[in-house]
């Protein structure tokens, strides 16, 4: 499951809906999707399309009420919460649009948070954080508080903290919207360098078209369905629309 | 995660603060407000504390506190003493009298009269003069307190000189010579106390039949003192309590028909509520602001028992601080008030009892803020 170009993620025939009866809204209507090891893949589409919702279901944020999705080859859905909760900090980093740093902390404290939920000892943990933050260019910032630190900052700070566990899936919501079209440049280029590798996965929600370049695969959904799946690179064979 | 939550917690300074000084103002009205009431309570049966060496107190049956004087006749220490098991029965007089001061102004004081033989249930401490003075003629011993203040000369220009040994005042129109000093617990009257023999207490108070307000009664050694209570009022047909029966009775009272424990509880409970609505609500609303990065750690992998521990720790830490700074205040008050006429008793069951309070407070606090976090979808994190 591990080796590059092997499926990180399966989904097949996911529906998610919100509310009941004639309040209910579908977000996800049947979605089939693969995701390999080793790739950038982009969530694209209008606001309000199942992007957010599709990412939350793989990411074992929320549970789906139909369908299949693997992650590695493990359904959350067999998982009690407690597994849940222990796959996810071991397997799955986050990167989210508002960066979701906790004020009070260090940059270097903040980084730290995964390893010592997964406890790893708070020293050790902290040794760690600041050798990634010196990878993603903060060596001179990590006794900065969040306020302390620029948006591009503190969204690098968030890409180390998604990055130190070593997780084999790295979940980004709206990583470059609320950054200007430099730096969020900047945060795209760093996270190809840093975190795309292989035998990890990374899918990106994004409605910022100026990113796509950055993208292995991108699948376009509207409506709760995914409507095409584009392929970036030419070494990637190409998904068919569900 | 420890250093997580305090982190979290310290970091917001203006909801910290919030907690810490809602929680420290709860401690302190409850311990302070609860140390006075114990301590005018206490004063209630001041003069039973001072009074240490009879183990029963033998009064008419109709007694119902320290103060409510249904006089006897001064046979029944007679009576008392023949009963099996007591190794001596004493008179005692108490009752309230006027002093007449140099000045010519009026002071209602409690008189004590010991029994003249053995002067059983003198002051518990003499600062000036010995308790054998009361032998001399009109002798009679004032408590310091009293000799500074109530009956304390006060000079044209409103200076006070105390009352010393050698100076004289009319007890109902007998001269009295004070030839002692003598410290005693407040009263809950706050009267200023005076000693002096049984006889001469009888000849200063007004004329009645019946002058005898107590029996003081110590037991043979060995004898159960509730079994020679009971034959005590099976005998005499009165009343006979150990003297914590009759601190009990004296309280009751107290506590029965007098507003004070209602108006003390009142602030006790306000106390309690302030807790509650600044300390409490400023905790479950800290909690609000954070339940992004809850989820967020939730999220990331933390258990609901993490995320549980650090809630307990950051309502633990408040409470902690706040419970030391109310206490510490209601302490230096205490101690600062110490020599005035404030009571102030604070024993180790009160401050159990306000830490079981602030506990109250911080476990209610903590268990919304648990209930909302373990409620919480770690979803949230990606709602903007």
């Amino acid at each position: 499951m591990d080796s590059a170009n092997s499926i990180a993620v399966l989904c097949k025939g996911l529906t998610k809906s919100y509310g009941s009866g004639n309040n209910q809204v579908h977000a996800l209507c049947g979605v089939d999707l693969e995701v390999r090891t080793g790739e950038l893949m982009m969530l694209v589409g209008p606001s309000g399309c199942g992007k957010t919702t599709l990412i939350s279901v793989i990411a074992g944020v929320l549970e789906r009420d139909g369908g299949e999705c693997l992650v590695f080859g493990y359904d959350f859905k067999q998982m009690n919460p407690q597994e849940k909760t222990r796959y996810r900090g071991k397997n799955i980093g986050f990167v989210f649009q508002m960066f979701n740093l906790i004020p009070a902390l260090t940059a270097t404290e903040n980084v730290a948070v995964p390893l010592i939920i997964n406890g790893v000892k708070r020293r050790e943990a902290l040794d760690k954080a600041r050798e990634i933050l010196c990878r993603v260019g903060l060596s001179d910032r990590t006794h900065a508080v969040p306020a302390e630190l620029s948006g591009g900052q503190q969204q690098r700070v968030a890409i180390a903290r998604a990055m130190l566990h070593d997780p084999k899936l790295i979940v980004c919501d709206e990583p470059t919207s609320a950054l200007d079209h430099e730096t969020g440049h900047k945060v795209m280029e760093l996270l190809r360098e840093v975190a795309v590798g292989v035998g990890r996965a990374f899918i990106v929600v994004t409605h910022d078209a100026r990113i796509f370049k950055f993208a292995d695969r991108i699948a376009k959904m509207d409506d709760g369905h995914i409507i095409s799946i584009e392929n970036m690179r030419t070494d990637l064979s190409s998904n068919t629309k569900c | 995660m420890n250093f997580i939550a305090i982190k979290m917690l310290m970091g917001n300074r203006a909801k910290y603060l919030g907690i810490i000084v809602g929680l420290t103002f709860a401690s302190l009205l409850i311990t302070q407000q609860a140390a006075i009431f114990l301590g005018l309570m206490t004063r209630t049966f001041g003069f039973l504390t001072d009074t240490g060496l009879p183990d029963i107190w033998v009064m008419d049956p109709k007694v119902q506190y320290i103060d409510d004087l249904k006089p006897l006749k001064e046979t029944e220490s007679l009576r008392v003493r023949s009963v099996e098991g007591v190794e001596w029965a004493v008179p005692l007089y108490k009752g309230l009298l006027k002093a007449r001061l140099p000045n010519g102004t009026f002071q209602a004081c409690n008189v004590v009269g010991l029994d003249d033989e053995t002067l059983i249930g003198g002051p518990p401490k003499m600062l000036e003069g010995r308790l054998a003075n009361l032998r001399s003629s009109d002798a009679v011993i004032v408590d310091v307190v009293g000799a500074k203040s109530k009956l304390a000369r006060t000079l044209p220009d409103g200076s006070r000189i105390p009352m010393r040994i050698g100076d004289t005042m009319e007890l109902n129109d007998h001269r009295a010579v004070v030839v002692g000093i003598c410290q005693v617990q407040r009263t809950f009257q706050s009267q200023p106390v005076i000693y002096t023999t049984f006889s001469r207490a009888t000849v200063f108070a007004p004329r009645e039949r019946k002058l005898m307000s107590f029996v003081l009664v110590k037991a043979k050694p060995g004898q159960d003192i509730h079994a020679l209570c009971q034959r005590i009022r099976r005998t005499t047909g009165l009343a006979a309590y150990t003297r914590d029966e009759f601190k009990a009775l004296t309280v009751r009272y107290y506590m029965k028909y007098t507003g004070i424990p209602i108006n003390f509880g009142t602030t006790v409970i306000l106390g309690f509520i302030v807790g509650v609505a600044i300390a409490g609500q400023t905790f479950y609303n800290f909690t609000l602001d954070n339940i992004r990065y809850f989820g967020t750690l939730k999220a990331m992998g933390a258990s609901d028992f993490m995320l549980l521990r650090m809630i307990l720790l950051q309502a633990a830490t408040v409470g902690a601080i706040g419970y030391g700074l109310g206490v510490g205040t209601a302490s230096a008050l205490g101690l600062l008030t110490g020599s005035t006429e404030l009571s102030f008793r604070l024993p180790w069951q009160l401050l159990l009892f306000s830490a079981v309070a602030v506990m109250l407070i911080c476990a209610g606090s903590a268990v919304l803020s648990m209930w909302k976090v373990m409620r919480l979808e770690p979803a949230i994190v990606f709602k903007n």
